[in-house]
């Protein structure tokens, strides 16, 4: 009845696998190459989030060390934080207070290996994907993994022994698992669409259409964005750090290199989320424009240039993480879960039923997955999107979790009070 | 809602968000890209302080290079903070000249009192501020080093308009 099911859309042949030597040897240099650049971009976003946060604010920022940019003041800083003292307060858990910092540090990096950085290469060993490790689960690995950070903080937030340390721990509890939620439901629209769960296979799909994703499933790029802003405990949902409410949050009786793991696991979280959403919604690793297709290998120079694409994507995210950062204030903790709750969750839900009828008629018209389609889910996309956002820009929608109290509401709470005030004299009402 | 939480009704026609946000970041981006900045890079480069301003003490000298005051306990007496130290003595002519002479640099609130009081126009403020130490002891500046300051000294009012017109 329905020519094409939305399952079998996109064929992926897999390749033809390596020789053994070659599989290792390549997987080697990958996770090495890997590693480095994202352990010297994640000091450098450090340096980043202070450079632009001193240009928002009209000020040079740190500029002593390596020059006028003070290119070497993360070094600086790794070398402060490793002479500095390690404090073990005695009231702490030992063995949890020092597991926490790995615990939020090691997932932060695990995610990156499943992300794919370049167009598969076509050298003369055979094709080498430009992934560490193609898992066939590899967003699946991805949603799993970064939800583990979150034992990091709750388990600092615990292990601390201090009330501002577990309110930080509690509320990135909630907060992480709250969003994890709509997280999640906002990629399915993108699994619908790819008929996949491998990134590569998601990305071929936004090459072969011409057309990203965040084109035609703006609703869910949106609030993958917000929900990743959440993830990370990032401004404007970084509740759990809260320096004006917590003292330091979760982190409050760490310092030296313990404490450093947790900006660093940030940064890194930081790092995969713009990753994650330069392959999603925005073709990851495909180089806009060009209508060769991405899906099979490609030369060396077309490899430099789509690693340089995708680099650059990922930049941008994460220069918008920053920004924003610099620029909204935190939220208060119940329109924080109203948010959640209320608004994104549902939307997200709403979404993918929408998405998923648009898919199912488009396929019943009989179009082709290609060009075409997208266009045609961005006609239906647009709409949507002014829709939502028309909404979600008046009215009370990140309003108090509480609505309005109805007059019977609240004479039925006053005759409460009136009722208890013989024990407490001196509240009157 | 617990009672006596009292629940602004917001003009909900007037509220945005995405706009709102969206106006935010316009504005910080332009902050971002606007090459001018506001930061003095302080010890290559120095802001210009006032004529008045009350820092560092400075005893001036006379011409033979001897400490102006008189020892007459004038801004002892007037010191609000109690944090001149003076031991007056005198010579065979009969000159009052201090013995001890000690400002303690940390109990001063530099209010010039010292230097509105000052008959002789020996002890001032200066324009100066940048004094450290490695001990709190270095901070109980002796007459020795009170005459040994060579920053300018605090203008408590123009010269050229002395009642401030």
């Amino acid at each position: 009845m329905i020519p094409s099911p939305v399952f079998a859309a996109v064929h992926v042949i897999p390749d033809p696998p390596l020789p053994l030597w070659t599989f290792l040897i390549s997987t080697v240099i990958k996770m090495i190459v890997v590693f480095t650049v994202y352990m010297v971009g994640v000091a450098m976003l450090t340096l980043a989030e202070r450079k632009i946060s001193a240009w928002i604010q009209g000020r040079l920022g740190p500029n002593r060390v390596g020059g006028t940019l003070g290119l070497l003041q993360p070094a600086a800083d790794g070398v402060k934080n490793f002479m500095k003292e390690e404090t073990l307060p005695a009231h702490v858990n030992k063995p949890l207070f020092v597991l926490a910092p790995m615990m939020a540090f090691i997932p932060a990096l695990m995610a990156a290996a499943v992300i794919p950085f370049g167009a598969p290469w076509d050298s003369r060993w055979g094709r080498i994907p430009m992934v560490i490790a193609d898992l066939p689960v590899g967003f699946l690995f991805i949603l799993a993994i970064t939800s583990l950070g979150v034992y990091g903080i709750v388990l600092a937030g615990w292990s601390s022994n201090n009330k501002y340390a577990l309110l930080g721990g509690l509320r990135s509890s909630a907060q992480m698992i709250s969003y994890e939620i709509a997280m999640g439901m906002s990629l399915i629209p993108v699994l619908l669409l790819a008929g996949n769960v491998t990134l590569n296979a998601i990305i071929d799909q936004q090459a072969s259409m011409h057309i990203w994703n965040v084109l035609t499933l703006t609703i869910s790029f949106f609030i993958f964005m917000v929900a990743a802003f959440a993830e990370t405990n990032r401004l404007p949902f970084d509740l759990p750090e809260a320096e004006s409410e917590l003292i330091a949050g979760y982190h409050t009786e760490y310092s030296a290199m313990k404490f450093s793991m947790f900006p660093i696991s940030e940064y890194a979280n930081m790092a995969t989320s713009s990753a994650l959403m330069a392959t999603l919604f925005f073709g990851g690793w495909d180089i806009p424009f060009t209508k060769q297709d991405n899906t099979t290998g490609v030369g060396f120079v077309m490899l430099l240039l789509s690693i340089a694409i995708f680099a650059v994507k990922t930049g941008f995210f994460l220069f918008v993480f920053i920004w924003i950062r610099w620029t909204l204030p935190r939220f208060r903790y119940d329109q924080l879960m109203s948010l959640g709750w209320k608004t994104m969750l549902p939307l997200a839900l709403a979404y993918i039923v929408i998405v998923a009828a648009m898919l199912l008629g488009l396929d019943y018209l009989g179009l082709q997955r290609g060009f075409w389609y997208g266009v045609a889910m961005l006609g239906v996309n647009a709409v949507l999107v002014g829709i939502v956002f028309f909404v979600l820009d008046r009215g009370r929608v990140i309003s108090p979790a509480y609505g309005r109290a109805t007059p019977q509401q609240i004479s039925r709470l006053r005759a409460v009070t009136t009722a208890r005030s013989h024990l407490s004299p001196q509240s009157g009402d | 809602m617990a009672i006596n939480v009292k629940v602004v009704q917001r003009p909900v026609d007037d509220v945005s968000y995405v706009r709102a946000t969206l106006k935010g970041m316009a504005r910080t981006f332009k902050h971002l890209i606007d090459p001018h900045k506001w930061t003095t890079q302080y010890p290559e480069q120095k802001e210009e302080i006032s004529k008045r301003w009350r820092g560092t003490h400075r005893m001036l000298t006379t011409e033979t290079g001897k400490a102006k005051c008189v020892a007459c306990g004038l801004c002892p007496t007037v010191c609000p903070s109690n944090c001149i130290k003076l031991v007056p003595g005198e010579d065979e002519q009969g000159n009052r000249y201090p013995l001890v002479f000690e400002i303690d640099e940390f109990r001063c609130i530099f209010c010039g009192y010292c230097q509105e009081v000052c008959p002789e126009e020996a002890i001032h403020v200066g324009r100066h501020y940048e004094n450290s130490e490695y001990s709190r002891e270095g901070f109980v500046y002796d007459l020795e080093r009170l005459t040994a300051q060579t920053h300018p000294v605090c203008e408590m009012w123009d010269p050229a308009d002395p009642k401030g017109e």
